[in-house]
């Protein structure tokens, strides 16, 4: 009997063999991706079980976090000012993940990036608990305040922008929620994630970045920059070939003007002054559909990738037909804008002609204080010539000093600007948006391009909602705020 | 028998007894679980817990009233069965104890019942020892053992006393005790009935048989005591849905039959029932269906509905683990709930005690099946060696079917980790069968009696005497 004895010794260690190789292959082969699974709640207790870094402005950190009892998670995330800052900081829930800068940036806020490898390993060996490093952001805490308050309880965004490193100063969003309501993950957070949500003005929308609106009127900014550049316009101040009222190409309808303005035949200076839709419906048409998108494009447009580093939702100047594309010269028909978008094309003429890409975060700093990454400012383009920039200046300044902006003038800066009342709805139904964008200088040079809109609610009157009267006075508080006027 | 010569370290000269290894394994045996329960302590509360001298007083007396009885009543038994035993039964206590700090597996504690049952469990050990003076005296009660082993696999479906837990009708439920596994129990049994039955009629089926492709078959009537064990084992499958029993049983029997007969046709035809067997019950029964599919996808739940499932927290349990582990009491086994004390213990051994722990335990079991299989190559009478491979056979396919369906190598079973995994009959049946291990291997290694003194030489020292 000994022979099958020792077989059945063998078969049982081929068994033993066998139960070593599979927690070989589980326990070291696959381990690190079991250990790594979105769904292995380890990841989540892991990155709760110490206090997250902070995201920083102006030196002051705008997030902090605190000890739960009511979870295996330890710590949750909580918010200064969670609802004037929540587009810039985005969430981060034990419940419902995180967006935005806190899950851009999550690496260095546990402390799990690699770039903080060396200082992990040094926390592993004199053995304190891992910590997260910061994020310092460009943000100017007093503009973002007087952005946040002036929207007050209306709908709306504001950037704004330093044109000369495209470094984000402002960024709000209104109606906004605070994320500190459901940082945690009891019951109560998960009432009020819902409840946000089902909200029908979409609170949780960062309107600044993620939604794109008609630009309407604005957009005549970057009409002007093609007319410019295409050489169908050399002087702002000739009179230009420009029919009042406008016959839409290939159709039976005319386009007028709003006012009593005098807007036939007028100079580029003069209608962008009044705002002429005539002027550059006819423009739109004679620089042509694919030119019209190749100089939107330059500004930004149709651009999928505009990360800063929060990626933003496209805006777009699509391919249309003709009488379609003369109404995108006055920023209608399908052509759609973020209100980053529109600070940038306000950035790019108060930089003469240079486009900076926007960003927010000026760097990354490890649990030491090293600095992990430092923004490099980089440009995005050029849009215009220094020359033409020049010419666009002199003619927002004008709007500002003279024609429909007026409500921006601020005493002692150069401000330029340009206004904007969207139509939207099934046959303009729908209240328009208020649109305002501009830049301002001091006498130090020192710059700031900001973009504001707002959407008007039902009960406000149709009349009043135009860029000048909604939107310039929140452009000029903030510009004031950013050059601490 | 005729390579028995070959087991060259037995024999039947005088053999040294080896008690002292044994006493000396023990130490280290009692010593690693109490440092790992201090270990437990430090990690949880942040100081050497209060219970640990209890708890090493406890474990200490265990482990010594046990060596001095095998050192009385055993004193030729293998050195290493016993050291192995308590070294797991020793870690299982730690685990319970450890597993019970953790709030949310509910607020009741399973190392107090646990240490109980280990020391109802090592009661039976000695009582095996002190009663059974030679294991022989089993092959008296194969036909009984049968009767006993049916009953005691019939009872989990008998209406009343039987007691479905989780879909597997494996438990009977005994008033005013609690629950007990009679398979466990079982186990021994059968292995008890079959070396008896085999060793009458081994060589009936291995002698009598035609030659087909290369194979010697049995002869149609002889098949029908593994066609009626086939027939049962499919049955506790189908009617307990307990794969775990019905595979043990039916691994259990071709084993012995190999052993018994020396012909490998049995383990062909028992391999081929045995996945016939399975493959069927496989596609049709839902609660075993439901394992397979668990098995050949463990994160399938996880992806469709978003709640991960014990077997994905099982596989990440262990994958977090990786190869050093997380520490003893620094893991998060208990996101696997309610099962993690019992059916997937094997998980919190894999998370906080690493790779390398994981390995160290399946080795310690490998170890004990290995000395178990010694035992019957050393074992003089062929009952001695059928019972004692069954024995071990049945340990090993045991802890085979639990470790790999825990971690995922086959499909899970639902059978309980001997010695490690909460529950009493496992570790009282389990001390059951190192005890006849034991004395098995004690009337092995023990040397001949002495030849009676003949009457000449009597006469010679009268001589001398006077």
């Amino acid at each position: 009997m000994n022979k099958p004895l020792r077989r059945v010794a063998i078969f049982c260690g081929l068994l033993v063999m066998a139960l070593l190789v599979r927690v070989n292959w589980v326990q070291f082969v696959q381990a690190d991706e079991l250990r790594t699974d979105d769904k292995n709640r380890r990841v989540s207790i892991e990155r709760y079980s110490q206090p997250r870094g902070n995201i920083i402005v102006d030196g002051k950190p705008i997030t902090g976090s605190t000890k739960t009892t009511d979870s295996d998670f330890e710590y949750k995330r909580t918010y200064t000012d969670g609802p004037m800052w929540s587009p810039v900081t985005g969430y981060a829930s034990q419940a419902f993940g995180a967006n935005q800068l806190e899950k851009l940036n999550d690496g260095i806020l546990t402390g799990t990036d690699d770039r903080l490898f060396f200082n992990r390993t040094i926390d592993m060996l004199t053995g304190k608990d891992q910590q997260g490093g910061d994020v310092v952001t460009s943000l100017d805490a007093k503009a973002q305040k007087a952005a946040f308050e002036g929207l007050g309880n209306r709908k709306g965004a504001v950037v704004a922008l330093d044109p000369s490193t495209g470094a984000i100063k402002a960024l709000a969003s209104t109606p906004s929620y605070d994320p500190s309501e459901f940082s945690g993950n009891s019951e109560k957070d998960s009432e009020r994630w819902t409840k946000l949500n089902k909200d029908k003005d979409k609170p949780m929308l960062n309107r600044a970045l993620k939604e794109s609106y008609p630009p309407g009127s604005t957009f005549k900014v970057v009409t002007s920059a093609a007319a410019l550049e295409s050489g169908k316009i050399d002087d702002i101040n000739a009179k230009t070939n420009s029919p009042d009222p406008f016959k839409l190409p290939l159709s039976s309808d005319t386009l007028g003007n709003d006012g009593n303005h005098p807007c036939e035949n007028a100079s580029l200076k003069v209608a962008l002054q009044w705002s002429c839709n005539t002027v550059y419906a006819n423009l739109s048409n004679q620089i042509g559909n694919e030119e019209m998108r190749n100089y939107a494009a330059k500004f930004g447009f149709n651009d999928a990738e505009v990360d800063t580093p929060v990626r933003a939702a496209e805006s777009l100047y699509p391919e249309m037909d003709k009488p379609q594309n003369a109404m995108g010269g006055i920023g209608q028909a399908s052509v759609t804008a973020t209100p980053l978008q529109m600070a940038m094309v306000a950035s790019s003429v108060a930089n003469d002609g240079k486009l900076m890409k926007p960003y927010m975060v000026e760097e990354l700093r490890a649990p030491n204080l090293n600095v992990v990454e430092q923004a490099d400012p980089e440009e995005y383009g050029e849009p215009m010539s220094e020359d033409h920039a020049r010419d666009l200046q002199d003619m927002m300044e004008n709007v500002v000093s003279a024609g429909t902006g007026t409500n921006a003038r601020i005493p002692g800066m150069t401000v330029g600007g340009k206004t904007g009342t969207a139509q939207h709805g099934e046959n303009n139904k729908l209240n328009p948006y208020a649109w305002f964008i501009s830049y301002a200088k001091d006498s130090d040079g020192k710059k700031v391009a900001v973009a504001v809109v707002i959407e008007s609610d039902q009960a406000a009157n149709r009349d009043d909602i135009s860029g000048g009267g909604l939107a310039a006075p929140i452009a000029k508080s903030v510009m004031q705020a950013v050059l601490g006027k | 028998m005729s390579s028995s010569t070959h087991t060259s370290t037995i024999s039947s000269g005088s053999l040294p007894s080896r008690r002292n290894t044994e006493l000396l394994m023990l130490i280290f045996a009692v010593a690693i679980p109490i440092f790992a329960y201090i270990n437990v302590g430090l990690a949880k509360e942040g100081t050497v817990p209060a219970g640990v001298f209890g708890y090493a007083a406890g474990l200490g007396c265990l482990a010594a009233v046990a060596h001095l009885v095998v050192r009385k009543f055993a004193p030729y038994a293998d050195p290493l069965m016993l050291p192995l035993a308590t070294l797991l039964n020793g870690m299982g206590l730690v685990l319970m104890w450890r597993l019970d700090l953790e709030p949310s597996l509910g607020s009741t504690k399973a190392a107090p019942t646990q240490l109980m049952w280990s020391t109802l469990g090592l009661a039976l050990f000695v009582a095996v020892l002190v009663f059974l003076k030679d294991h022989r005296v089993l092959q008296r009660y194969t036909y009984i053992s049968m009767m006993v082993a049916l009953v005691l696999l019939i009872m989990p479906i008998v209406p009343g006393i039987g007691h479905s837990v989780y879909g597997a009708r494996i438990w009977i439920q005994i008033p005013g005790v609690g629950t007990l596994q009679p398979g466990e129990f079982a186990k021994i049994v059968i292995a008890i009935f079959f070396a008896g039955y085999l060793m009458v009629k081994r060589d009936a089926l291995a002698l009598a048989s035609r030659r087909f492709m290369g194979l010697y078959l049995p002869r149609g009537r002889d098949l029908g005591p593994i066609l009626v064990i086939w027939a049962m084992s499919l049955m506790i499958l189908v009617f307990e849905t307990d794969l775990g029993t019905s595979l043990l049983f039916f691994g259990l029997f071709v084993i012995m039959l190999y052993v018994a007969t020396e012909r490998t046709s049995w383990i062909v035809f028992g391999l081929t029932l045995a996945i016939v067997g399975a493959v069927v019950v496989g596609s049709f029964e839902p609660h075993v269906h439901s394992r397979v599919e668990d098995w050949l996808d463990p994160m399938k739940t996880v992806r469709e509905t978003g709640n991960a499932d014990q077997p994905a927290q099982a596989m990440w349990a262990f994958g977090s683990g990786g190869v050093l582990g997380s520490g003893l009491g620094q893991g998060f086994s208990r996101l696997i709930g309610f099962a993690a004390k019992s059916d997937y213990i094997f998980a919190t051994i894999g998370e906080e005690l690493g790779l390398a722990g994981s390995m160290a335990i399946i080795l310690v079991y490998g170890l004990l099946v290995q000395r178990g299989i010694r035992t019957a190559l050393a074992a003089r009478d062929p009952f001695g060696k059928l019972l004692a491979v069954g024995l071990a056979g049945a340990l090993g396919l045991q802890v085979f079917v639990v470790i790999g369906g825990v971690t995922g190598l086959i499909p899970l079973t639902g059978q309980a980790l001997p010695f490690i995994a909460q529950g009493g009959s496992s570790v009282i049946a389990n001390w059951a069968l190192v005890a006849i291990l034991l004395r098995i291997s004690d009337t092995a290694r023990r040397p001949a009696p002495a030849p009676a003194p003949s009457p000449d030489a009597e006469m010679t020292q009268v001589v001398r005497t006077s």
